[in-house]
């Protein structure tokens, strides 16, 4: 068995250092982890919360030896992470899947909900060396905009656009509205998507007939994170192990599902 | 005429190779298997299918043991009526043979769904009667020989395709289930499905998974599912399938030596990618070469005569 695989796929029970309120609904828990501590932008972990569930979630960030996820409560565990404080003990394997490129040209990230927390790792590398570092995010509302004074001070001036649904922060649209616009005014060389799929897919609509390219992390039901189970297959993918971050190209390939549908746990189709 | 060495025929099955993509492993979606057979495949065993849906058990659902996983997914799968389309569509994209792997709650459960599985256009069907961690499927009837009998009997009599039965190692004498299953007319036995398991975290001091006890699969399996090979080909002439940790060629070949007509590889696609299919594969070529043999045939079993 490749020993290196083995170190990263066994659980390590580990304390939560620390938890942080993102927003009404959302909160960041750092956990100590060596392995975890050395995730690229776009990797992920699997997160055990004792006797509740395993959940797949995108690292936010690392520091030394510790790693930090951005949570938001949508389901029972996620409910049930949200109730513990730090001390509490949970399990960790990982980190898992590939890393977005990190180019250095023309960026422009596109962000939506918890979406924006791998960006921000991502912004964080970036923010020096790019030529240029651009951002349109959405949410629902404006406490929901997450990091988007972190995003706003890592990008390139006057470069941030945020969109709100109900109109209380920024455009009152969607996000892929300006960014529409965005791209028929401004040329880029590469174009970094994260959050709600349906959101990704009009991204890609967008950047497909321009001809930019493009990665764009995904999220599926997840059991095994290691490409065994077949649970969160798009097309020939595996978005645990050939992804969670695909390209133009790879987006191309699944079309008819990206946006549209996933598999169920039972390995039915179902609406996205 | 026979110029690919590796070419053999396994219960009526043409294979180009002697590997196959093991049950459970990938296996939903028409896309995943093509994906594999593109990878060298010479067969491929779609994930357990049974009468009615089930989402199978909550996470943890997979965890790391030294050389090898514990898994206990819980059969999750969508039913034969929904899965006869996904069945029908692989058939269309397919280059190599669908084996649909079915389980059943009873002998009659078992042999409906074969049937629509074949109906559908699966070129085989194996039984599940083996499955490590659900309640009275599997396991229950693999256990027991009478059973297994019962059981192979009905879906011999419901589908005209191959049956191929999968064996569980957790009994205590697997050459008398391999007999039984043998006797009401298998057309093949792999051997062998994973090995009951469980892992405790030491710090909350609980099992974790789960669904607390799982089957281990993985290098770590692949001495108990040699002998297990070994044992049954000595007493059954039935074909058998290799299954248990395979990674390498040497794996492969061990098992071929032992008595196996093919093999089946799983847990290794997480160690090694899909692409551990033509590594194997070119690896048993070679040694066949070496060895100066024309076809796998004149090596199964080998480690019986010498």
């Amino acid at each position: 068995m490749s020993d290196k695989l083995t170190a990263t796929n066994t659980l390590r029970a580990t304390r939560i250092l620390s938890v942080k309120t993102e927003s009404p609904t959302t909160k960041t828990f750092t956990f100590k982890d060596k392995l975890c501590a050395k995730a690229k932008p776009g990797q992920f972990l699997m997160l055990w919360i004792p006797r509740v569930d395993e959940i797949p979630l995108s690292i936010m960030n690392t520091e030394g030896t510790s790693v930090s996820v951005t949570v938001k409560a949508v389901g029972d565990a996620t409910q049930a992470l949200h109730k513990m404080k730090s001390g509490e003990t949970v399990g960790l394997r990982g980190p898992f899947g590939n890393n977005f490129t990190e180019n250095t040209s023309r960026v422009l990230m596109v962000g939506g909900g918890t979406g924006n927390a791998p960006l921000l790792f991502l912004a964080k590398r970036l923010a020096a060396k790019a030529k240029r570092l651009a951002l349109v995010i959405g949410a629902k509302t404006k406490n929901e905009l997450l990091f988007l004074n972190q995003l706003e001070a890592l990008c390139t001036e006057q470069s941030t656009i945020a969109t709100t649904e109900d109109g209380s922060y920024g455009l009152k649209c969607l996000a892929t509205e300006p960014l529409d616009k965005l791209l028929n005014k401004e040329k880029f060389d590469m174009i970094y998507a994260c959050g709600p799929e349906p959101m990704i897919r009009q991204v890609f609509d967008l950047t497909e007939k321009r001809g930019i390219p493009m990665e764009a992390s995904l999220e599926r039901l997840m059991r095994c994170g290691i490409g065994l189970c077949g649970s969160c297959v798009i097309g020939k993918y595996r978005v645990c192990r050939d992804g969670p971050v695909f390209t133009a190209a790879q987006l191309r390939e699944v079309k008819d599902e990206l946006g549209i549908s996933k598999l169920g746990f039972d390995g039915n189709r179902i609406p996205l | 005429m026979n110029s690919n060495p590796l070419r053999t025929r396994l219960a009526g099955l043409e294979l180009r190779n002697p590997t196959a993509l093991a049950s459970g492993i990938l296996g939903y979606s028409a896309e995943s298997l093509q994906r594999i057979a593109e990878a060298g495949a010479g067969a491929v065993v779609t994930k357990s299918v049974g009468l009615t849906p089930r989402v199978g058990y909550p996470n943890p659902t997979v965890v790391q043991a030294s050389g090898g996983i514990i898994n206990a997914m819980g059969l999750p799968n969508p039913g034969i009526e929904a899965y006869a389309g996904e069945i029908r569509h692989a058939k269309t994209v397919l280059a190599v043979p669908l084996i649909v792997s079915v389980y059943g709650y009873s002998a009659e459960e078992y042999a409906t769904v074969a049937k629509a599985a074949a109906t559908a256009g699966a070129d085989a069907v194996e039984l599940n009667v083996s499955c490590p961690h659900v309640k009275e499927t599997g396991s229950e009837i693999g256990q027991n020989p009478a059973l297994l009998k019962d059981t192979v009997r009905k879906v011999k009599a419901a589908v005209r395709k191959p049956v191929i039965v999968k064996l569980s190692p957790n009994v205590t004498d697997i050459v008398q289930l391999a007999q039984a299953a043998a006797t009401a007319g298998a057309d093949a036995l792999t051997a062998i499905n994973s090995v009951r398991a469980i892992a405790i975290d030491v710090e909350t001091a609980q099992p974790i998974l789960s669904n607390k006890r799982g089957g281990l699969s993985g290098p770590a399996i692949k001495p108990i599912a040699l002998r297990c090979v070994y044992d049954i080909s000595e007493k059954v002439k039935t074909p058998i399938i290799g299954c248990g940790g395979i990674a390498t060629w040497q794996d492969a070949v061990e098992f071929l030596l032992a008595g196996a007509s093919a093999v089946q590889i799983g847990t290794a696609i997480a160690l090694k990618d899909p692409a551990v299919f033509t590594t194997i594969n070119r690896g048993i070529a070679a040694y066949l070469k070496k060895k100066k043999h024309r076809s796998i045939k004149e090596i199964v079993g080998q480690a019986h005569r010498n």
